[in-house]
């Protein structure tokens, strides 16, 4: 993984920030590299936001240090901001202005921007038809793309964006995942972050996770995902005498009500009370459906569910929880 | 340079597409033609009781203030007034010049006399008050400081754009003003003379520095304090700005205080030390007009400097707040 070279367009150091008394961020590293989509992954409160403020020079760290593209967000942000578009949370832009006139805003806030550029990312972002018009009449899809376009008015190395797909319908999500791989492959940096494991599992290569401020690990998304054993729901008749085989394999383990809480919504759907939820690896399950077959147990249907980011979360945390 | 111009520019745009500056000019729209209707009514009455010699007029008001200064009800402050008030009258009349001399200068002139402490600060405050808190509001603060320009340069832009519709706001209160009550009294009134340099002590008039100043003189050296007094105001508002998350909590608190302060002007006379606060000395041109100071010991220049010292003060809390803070929400 270390590279000794200076394709990381983004480099963050030991951050910290202390407010009052309390210590809401710990210590957390990554670097992100050109081209590549950087995953930011945790809870609701787990400091995300926080953090992203730190990148942009929002919030000043306590300690700790952020570079863009080897400029100190803090000691030059006038160098190191000229190479970061971002969305903070909500694209909020002004309401009373239009969406041309918010660009031209932004536009005349840096240098090398002409009309011609702002013309181009409108076009990137498809929002032509509808520039000239007053942002409070936007819908939030035309918001998200309005703030994308004004995070990349300044043709930035990094493009940091905060939940993207929050808020956007099925057909708007895929859109923008793809719109992301897109500026990607061009060579921009994107970092993203996300509350949903199954987001980041489609999208980035690599992933921080963090939970209370803290970070638990970062690495690439096949590695770590692959580290959290993925679930089986079996929906099999007679219950209890499936049970009392699958109980039999070691490295099979069943999860209880409790456990089977943290499923994500697609996947608690699938729940009857025929249902047994198990941590199972993948190589077992052929196995253990030839067994049942054999031993006269109706097997209704097998499901693999991806493991969840709550679970990936306990088993990181060996069971301590999220605080 | 180039760039902090195009920043300013951005200020003003928002500004003017908030419709900050239409509410300010429908406001005077509005205001200037009743009060000069009211006054037009008054003039009327005076020549249906005084007829058209408006020496009769000023004598009866000297022999009415006389009057009052015997009665026992009327407080010591108010004797004190009215004597001042009696001596400029006989001044104007020994001098033979009409005091009241109806005209659309005349009226602007009186107009912006009474608006100076608590009108014209209210509609700066228009604009003023939500200049860094509606960013706040809105969010839009973390798309503004997320950008390669230093904190202090945007505040300085919105600031600079402040200070720019603060003087237009001066002027635009003194064009509609002549403009709407012309229609009523006459475009006429430049040259009238008007007395200034009445010194006070106690409860005598000094007169040897009186002079005759021409009407349009005088409305520049008023608009010169006006302009200073908005100044001011403004940047205490751009402070409270700054320093509250919400617009309409940065409205009350600057209205609180440019109340507390026509108040106070009228009852603190014994309690000296509040003229060291802001409020109490918003009315500077009473100073031009002669009129009593609301606490003993305040003058034109102490007025000035105190006000100086407010608005220092408030840029620097505005700067340094502003650059340092971190935006958490």
């Amino acid at each position: 993984m270390k590279q000794p070279d200076d394709s990381f367009v983004l480099r963050v150091r030991d951050l910290n920030k202390k407010i009052g008394r309390k210590t809401i961020i710990h210590s957390i590293s990554f670097d992100v590299r050109e081209g590549e989509i950087f995953g930011f992954l945790g809870p609701n409160g787990a400091g995300k936001t926080t953090t992203i403020r730190m990148l942009v020079g929002l919030i000043k760290p306590t300690s700790g240090s952020v570079e863009i593209c080897g400029f100190d967000v803090q000691k030059q942000p006038e160098e190191a901001l000229k190479y970061v578009g971002s969305i903070v949370e909500n694209p909020e832009m002004y309401p009373y202005l239009t969406g041309w006139e918010n660009l031209m805003h932004f536009a005349r806030m840096q240098d090398g921007i002409d009309e011609q550029r702002i013309r181009e990312v409108t076009e990137l972002v498809h929002l032509g038809g509808r520039i000239h018009e007053k942002v409070r009449t936007y819908s939030l899809g035309m918001r998200q793309r309005l703030g994308i376009a004004q995070a990349l008015l300044a043709r930035p190395k990094v493009l940091i964006l905060d939940e993207p797909t929050n808020g956007l319908d099925p057909k708007g999500i895929k859109e923008m995942r793809a719109f992301i791989r897109e500026l990607a492959s061009a060579g921009l940096a994107v970092f993203v972050s996300s509350h949903l494991l199954s987001e980041i599992q489609l999208l980035c290569d690599r992933v921080a996770i963090i939970g209370g401020g803290r970070e638990l690990a970062v690495g690439s998304v096949d590695e770590l995902m692959g580290a959290g054993r993925g679930m089986v729901i079996w929906d099999v008749e007679p219950k209890a005498k499936a049970l009392a085989l699958l109980v039999q394999y070691k490295d099979i383990v069943i999860v209880d009500s409790v456990g089977a809480e943290a499923l994500e919504d697609a996947a608690a759907a699938l729940l009857n009370e025929r249902s047994i939820v198990t941590e199972t690896p993948e190589e077992r399950v052929a196995e253990v459906i030839d067994v049942m077959v054999r031993e006269g147990i109706a097997v209704r249907g097998v499901h693999r569910i991806a493991p969840t980011l709550e679970r990936l979360f306990l088993q990181m945390t060996e069971g301590e929880g999220i605080e | 340079m180039k760039r902090f111009l195009a920043m300013v520019q951005n200020e003003v745009v928002k500004i003017i597409k908030k419709k900050r500056f239409y509410i300010v000019l429908l406001i005077l729209a509005i205001m200037v033609p009743i009060f000069s209707y009211a006054q037009m009514r008054q003039s009327l009455e005076r020549q249906e009781s005084y007829g058209t010699d408006w020496r009769l007029e000023v004598q009866q008001a000297i022999i009415d203030n006389q009057n009052s200064l015997s009665s026992d009800r009327v407080p010591q402050e108010w004797k004190v007034y009215r004597q001042i008030y009696i001596q400029q009258m006989q001044y104007y009349l020994d001098n033979d010049v009409n005091p009241n001399e109806p005209g659309g200068v005349t009226f602007t002139r009186e107009f912006i006399d009474n608006s100076a402490a608590l009108f014209i600060p209210l509609m700066i405050l228009t604009i003023a008050s939500d200049l860094v808190s509606s960013e706040r509001t809105g969010g839009t603060i973390k798309m503004l400081l997320a950008r390669p320009v230093r904190r202090w340069k945007v505040l300085l832009s919105k600031l600079t754009a402040l200070l720019m519709f603060v003087s237009l706001i001066v002027v635009s209160a003194y064009a509609v003003c002549y403009l709407i009550s012309g229609v009523f009294f006459g475009y006429s009134g430049w040259s009238i003379p008007i007395f200034t340099g009445f010194v006070l002590n106690g409860s005598d008039v000094d007169l040897t520095y009186v002079q005759a100043t021409p009407q349009w003189q005088y409305l520049l050296m008023q608009a010169g304090l006006v302009w200073f007094v908005g100044i001011v105001v403004a940047l205490l508002a751009f402070m409270v700005s700054v320093l509250v998350r919400s617009t309409a909590a940065s409205i009350v608190v600057m209205m609180a205080a440019l109340i507390s302060g026509s108040i106070l002007t009228n009852m603190a006379s014994a309690w000296s030390s509040a003229k060291y606060l802001f409020m109490v000395n918003l009315g500077l041109t009473e100073y031009l007009a002669g009129n009593p100071a609301p606490i003993d010991g305040m003058t034109l220049g102490f007025s000035l400097a105190v006000l100086a010292a407010w608005g220092a003060v408030s840029v620097f809390i505005s700067f340094i707040v502003f650059t340092k803070r971190d935006v958490l929400t």
